[in-house]
């Protein structure tokens, strides 16, 4: 499938932005001593920053982007429009959690309902966003038990970094947020390649199946319809070769995982300035590798159309 | 809405079944689906100059299939089966995709469509194109536009590639009723589903190639020849006569609009 650059920022930004908005709405609710107005402010500005930045981006994606609004009506069959319905819904907790912490400078008792809700609302449009992926069956990447757990897993792991990176630079002392980055992050690696070990191998559907005359033997495209490349082809027959994956997954592991988990190893045994700055390096090398990761997730999948233009299995 | 029409008893699912036996790979079919669709239902086609591409509802494919003398060379035509269970249909956020429950046509509303392409992966058989220009999905209409046009003489109430097929290998009719034209064809034939694995239960059927005659070989060497023999010299006609109308002889040298084209032409016709 076409990595299209619009819809890689849509899930990961996103992601990350409802994980930072779960984790501050725990911690408000299990240790609301920790935090004071400048750091809740700041932690939801770039919490919505980030899930606003993704859903303005999956808007550029469309051909149409003058009628996105038309897309919050199928709730009822689309994982796409529950996403966008979702997705304006969480707007209302994290909404309301920032005027609580704007017009209170300790909010304490008003701020309880709206975190409670934020938890549901962030888990919920997290998962319709990997729904939309994990539901096409014709992508059997993408249909594949790890697809939803992956989401998760990435959207709390990136917000947990960015979360202990505001908390370190507002001078708290994290142990228990390093701790939680650690573990999320040990969970979400062996999800990661559980997923990766899970899309080795063939799909059920091949050339034959596709068009039915594998009572002859082999199937071979002799002649393909078009001379050019199509939409079909540039859009669902992108694929990148076994070398270039590989490489691009060491890649990943190393951003995406290596090098944050290590950094907050750091940042726990060194604490002071050299945490704050281990702290801010392990998000950047996540977002580096996040993108890496969802380049792939795109990259490696592959359509069941591309049978019908010479593909073996999908 | 995205929602499948409740299936009731006695529903007409209008579609296609399609002679990979007969199919003779001309194209025709996909020619004559773009000229009644650019101006019809979903039009205009587009077409994308700096790419030589554009929207088709139809393509047309051609497959090898089995080995040596009991391999077989099968022309494919490739559109939209007009599935009874479509996920294009289910995933669309906007309403825009949608199936008739009349009919069972499966069709795009471009005018709320918002283009975020999720149909066009969501469809296992490749029907639907994004129309660049437009900014929306298009796919077949089974020519909705045409089989009910009463403007129409009766006998061409039917799909613009069914119309034109000059080897009547396309056949159109009610799927839902076992009595009528093409799903005694379909029976009789043992018509079948593409990718029946993915469960979207298409409608449209295909027949498949009949067996092989066994004994004497219909064509006989000589006559092989003699068609090749006669493909060069006409080849060689034409280009006596562009010599001397002072045309550009053959497609070799073409370029410009269409080169990629006539180059594919040129090659495909000096194999
Ligand atoms: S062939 Fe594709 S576009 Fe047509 S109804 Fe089936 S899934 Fe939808
Ligand atoms: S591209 Fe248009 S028809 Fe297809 S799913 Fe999106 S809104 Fe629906």
């Amino acid at each position: 499938m076409h990595p299209a650059f619009s819809v890689i920022l849509f899930t990961t930004a996103s992601g990350a932005g409802y994980g930072l908005l779960l984790w501050f709405a725990l911690c408000s609710l299990a240790a609301p001593d920790w935090i004071d107005r400048p750091l809740a402010l700041t932690t939801l500005l770039f919490g919505l920053a980030l899930v606003s930045a993704g859903l303005g981006s999956s808007t550029l994606h469309l051909g149409r982007p003058e009628r996105a609004w038309r897309a919050l009506s199928q709730w009822r069959t689309s994982w796409l429009s529950r996403e966008g319905v979702a997705a304006i819904a969480a707007y209302v907790p994290a909404g309301l959690l920032a005027l609580a912490w704007i017009v209170w400078p300790r909010p304490g008792g008003v701020a309880i309902l709206p975190a409670l809700l934020m938890i549901p609302a962030a888990l919920a449009t997290t998962y319709c966003t990997a729904m939309i992926y994990a539901s096409l069956k014709t992508v059997r990447q993408w249909r594949n038990r790890f697809t939803v757990p992956n989401y998760y897993a990435l959207g709390l792991f990136t917000g947990a970094l960015l979360f202990a990176a505001i908390l370190r630079l507002f001078g708290r002392e994290t142990v228990a947020v390093d701790i939680a980055v650690l573990v999320v992050g040990a969970a979400t690696l062996a999800l990661k390649l559980a997923y990766w070990r899970s899309i080795e191998g063939r799909g059920a559907s091949t050339a034959e199946s596709a068009t039915g005359l594998g009572g002859f033997g082999t199937v071979r495209l002799f002649e393909a319809p078009h001379t050019e490349e199509n939409y079909l082809m540039r859009e669902m027959g992108f694929s990148i070769a076994r070398k270039h994956a590989a490489k691009l997954r060491r890649l990943c592991l190393a951003a995406l995982f290596g090098a944050p988990l290590l950094l907050t190893l750091i940042a726990l045994l060194a604490g002071g300035w050299i945490a704050g700055f281990a702290a801010v390096l392990a998000v950047i090398s996540a977002g580096a590798g996040v993108l890496v990761e969802r380049w792939l997730f795109f990259a490696e999948a592959t359509h069941v159309v591309t049978l019908f233009y010479g593909a073996r299995a999908a | 809405m995205t929602c499948l029409p409740a299936p009731f008893p006695g529903q007409k699912k209008l579609g296609l079944v399609i002679d990979l036996d007969t199919c003779v790979g001309c194209h025709a079919c996909a020619v004559n689906c773009k000229e009644w669709n650019a101006s019809g239902h979903s039009g205009p086609l587009s077409d994308f100059e700096a790419k030589s591409d554009g929207v088709w509802f139809n393509r047309v494919h051609t497959y090898e299939a089995g080995e040596g003398e009991a391999s077989r060379t099968v022309h494919f035509p490739r559109s939209c089966l007009h599935c009874e269970e479509p996920a294009c249909v289910t995933v669309c956020p906007t309403g825009a995709s949608y199936k008739r429950a009349e009919d069972g046509i499966v069709l795009v509303n471009a005018d709320t469509c918002i283009g975020c392409k999720l149909c066009s992966w969501a469809c296992p058989y490749g029907a639907r194109e994004f129309d660049e220009d437009d900014g929306v999905m298009k796919k077949c209409t089974l020519c909705v536009d045409k089989i009910y046009n009463e403007n129409l003489p009766e006998e061409d109430r039917q799909p613009a590639c069914v119309a034109t097929c000059p080897a009547s290998a396309r056949h159109f009719g009610d799927l839902g009723d076992p009595n009528s034209k093409v799903s005694k064809l379909v029976a009789e034939r043992g018509g079948y589903d593409l990718m029946p694995e993915m469960g979207y239960k298409p409608v449209n059927k295909y027949l498949p190639p009949r067996p092989k005659k066994t004994g004497a070989s219909c064509g006989s060497k000589a006559s092989e020849e003699f068609s090749l023999i006669d493909l060069a010299e006409r080849r060689a006609a034409k280009d006596e006569i562009a010599v001397k109308t002072g045309a550009e002889p053959t497609l070799a040298k073409a370029d410009g609009k269409g080169a990629a084209f006539l180059r594919w032409a040129d090659r495909v016709l000096s194999r």
